[in-house]
């Protein structure tokens, strides 16, 4: 994911979002998604890798802990499936993992940290067509910080961040950076 | 990694990163559409000079299910019946445009020099009695499958070593990987000069299977079994009376397998001789592992195709 460099905070670095906004924006999406959905059944929540995949955990849990009942989730690669795939070094891919259940005729939401050019998305959109036929796709994302290069926008937004194409939105999660932290610098 | 020639151009890392890629493949295979686009627009051939079922239909499987276009050649019905060189006949399929070149060849060292003459990536699927590297790695990964980590882990290899392409990048692979190797053969199998090499790379050699089987004398418990083949098409001469006397001291027999614990995988690489290296009551056992080393020979195999091809040809990987 180009938008979220694994940088620690430096000098320079503006702290958008702290562990407590994190927190509720995810609260705030969780309700929104029960919402759209009413209720949680036939939901799928996948995780884009890396850091989609703790966000996609932590909004089941916080879904489950208001519908007392487990909500699907699982973990995406879309690494084979992106556009620039051969005009870099080989990366490595990693799991992908979906629930018992499959997502055929469910509606799945993708789970992102931050929704920059689009084109993550484009990639998860093709992965998903190879792994069944969902009966609807919805886009999650921590943060959504404009320039998009591709047709796609997220239905649930944690926080909408204008930033110049210059600036770098690093998201940490304390599950793989340790402490929860949105910066711009 | 631009070619794989041998299991010693990979490093530790280099290994264990193929074994993760190769557990994301593995999924695939269990998929309903088994595609992966990161090859696409890739060509693959199959250059095999030796018969090969398992090894070509599973590289041609892996560059498949990746998107890559494959194309096989082999030996019989090519320019080289017609007399064509090795070099003039890769020189020339090169030209159409290959960027992936998996060869097999009776000549040990084909891959390698092959590797020189091109561009496309070479892989070794196989040169005469020299190596065998995706053989190793798919063995490798099948016991880490079985056993976690190899490291401090016992594996015996037994048969046929002297003929032994897959026994020679097994011993390296395995040993990288920490675990501790014992090579069984009868004296006319052992390789010449072996005792140098074992003493530098650091694995055993025995002449008795049943006391390492059993554990006895020097040797503690085996962890894994590897059976080789006995390869007659490369044998020249005698190297044992029968195949009867040969079953009696090195084979798998049934009352071998009563030595070993019941969740001591069994690896035979193929094609088994049953009866002669391997028993039937061994290689249908529940822990034998032959058909499980098929399918992880495919997600490894799929593996090294997208490693060396999925990325930036000039740059190389990450």
């Amino acid at each position: 994911m180009p938008a979220t460099e694994q940088t620690g905070p430096e000098r320079g670095d503006r702290t958008v979002l702290d562990a407590r906004d994190i927190s509720r924006a995810l609260t705030r999406i969780s309700h929104e998604l029960l919402e759209r959905n009413k209720g949680a059944t036939d939901l799928v929540l996948l995780g884009l890798h890396t850091r989609g995949v703790p966000l996609a955990k932590r909004i089941a849990d916080k879904i489950a802990a208001v519908e007392g009942a487990p909500v699907a989730v699982g973990e995406l690669d879309v690494t084979m499936y992106r556009d620039d795939l051969r005009s870099q070094p080989t990366r490595r891919a990693h799991k992908t993992a979906l629930p018992p259940g499959g997502i055929d005729r469910k509606v799945v939401v993708l789970v992102d940290d931050v929704l920059f050019s689009g084109r993550t998305i484009r990639a998860a959109l093709d992965a998903l067509a190879d792994l069944g036929r969902p009966s609807a796709v919805r886009l999650a994302v921590l943060v959504d910080r404009g320039h998009r290069e591709l047709p796609i926008r997220a239905d649930h937004v944690g926080k909408n961040l204008p930033s110049a194409l210059a600036e770098r939105v690093s998201v940490r999660l304390a599950e793989v950076d340790g402490s929860d932290e949105v910066t711009i610098s | 990694m631009k070619h794989l020639l041998s299991v010693d151009d990979l490093a530790t890392e280099e290994i264990l990163g193929l074994f993760e890629t190769a557990a994301d493949m593995h999924d695939v295979q269990s998929r309903e559409v088994k595609k992966l686009p990161a090859l696409r627009g890739r060509t693959v051939v199959n250059m095999f000079f030796e018969d090969s079922t398992r090894t070509r239909s599973s590289f041609e499987i892996a560059g498949k299910w990746l998107s890559a276009d494959v194309i096989n050649v082999s030996a019989k019905g090519s320019s080289t019946s017609k007399g064509e060189s090795l070099r003039d006949t890769v020189l020339t399929v090169c030209a159409m445009g290959v960027d992936g070149l998996v060869i097999r060849h009776p000549a040990s060292g084909a891959a390698l020099q092959v590797s020189q003459w091109v561009d496309a990536s070479v892989v070794n699927a196989g040169d005469g009695m020299h190596e065998h590297p995706t053989q190793a790695l798919l063995d490798a990964y099948t016991l880490q499958r079985h056993l976690g980590s190899l490291d401090g882990r016992h594996v015996a290899i037994i048969g046929d070593l002297t003929h032994s392409r897959v026994f020679r990048s097994n011993v390296q692979c395995l040993t990288r990987l920490g675990a501790r190797v014992t090579v069984v053969a009868p004296p006319t199998l052992m390789p010449s000069g072996i005792g140098p090499w074992s003493a530098a790379a650091g694995f055993e050699t025995s002449y008795d299977l049943d006391e390492v089987l059993r554990g006895a004398g020097t040797h503690d418990d085996v962890d894994a079994v590897m059976m080789l083949r006995v390869q007659r098409e490369r044998m020249s001469g005698a190297f044992f009376p029968s195949p009867r006397e040969y079953t009696v001291g090195y084979g798998l027999t049934r009352d071998r397998l009563s030595l070993l614990a019941p969740d001591v995988p069994i690896c035979h690489p193929g094609p088994m001789n049953r009866g002669l290296e391997i028993a039937a009551d061994a290689a249908d056992a529940a822990q034998s592992v032959v058909l499980e080393q098929v399918s992880s020979g495919l997600a490894i195999r799929m593996a090294v195709l997208y490693h060396l091809l999925a990325g930036d040809l000039q740059g190389g990987t990450a």
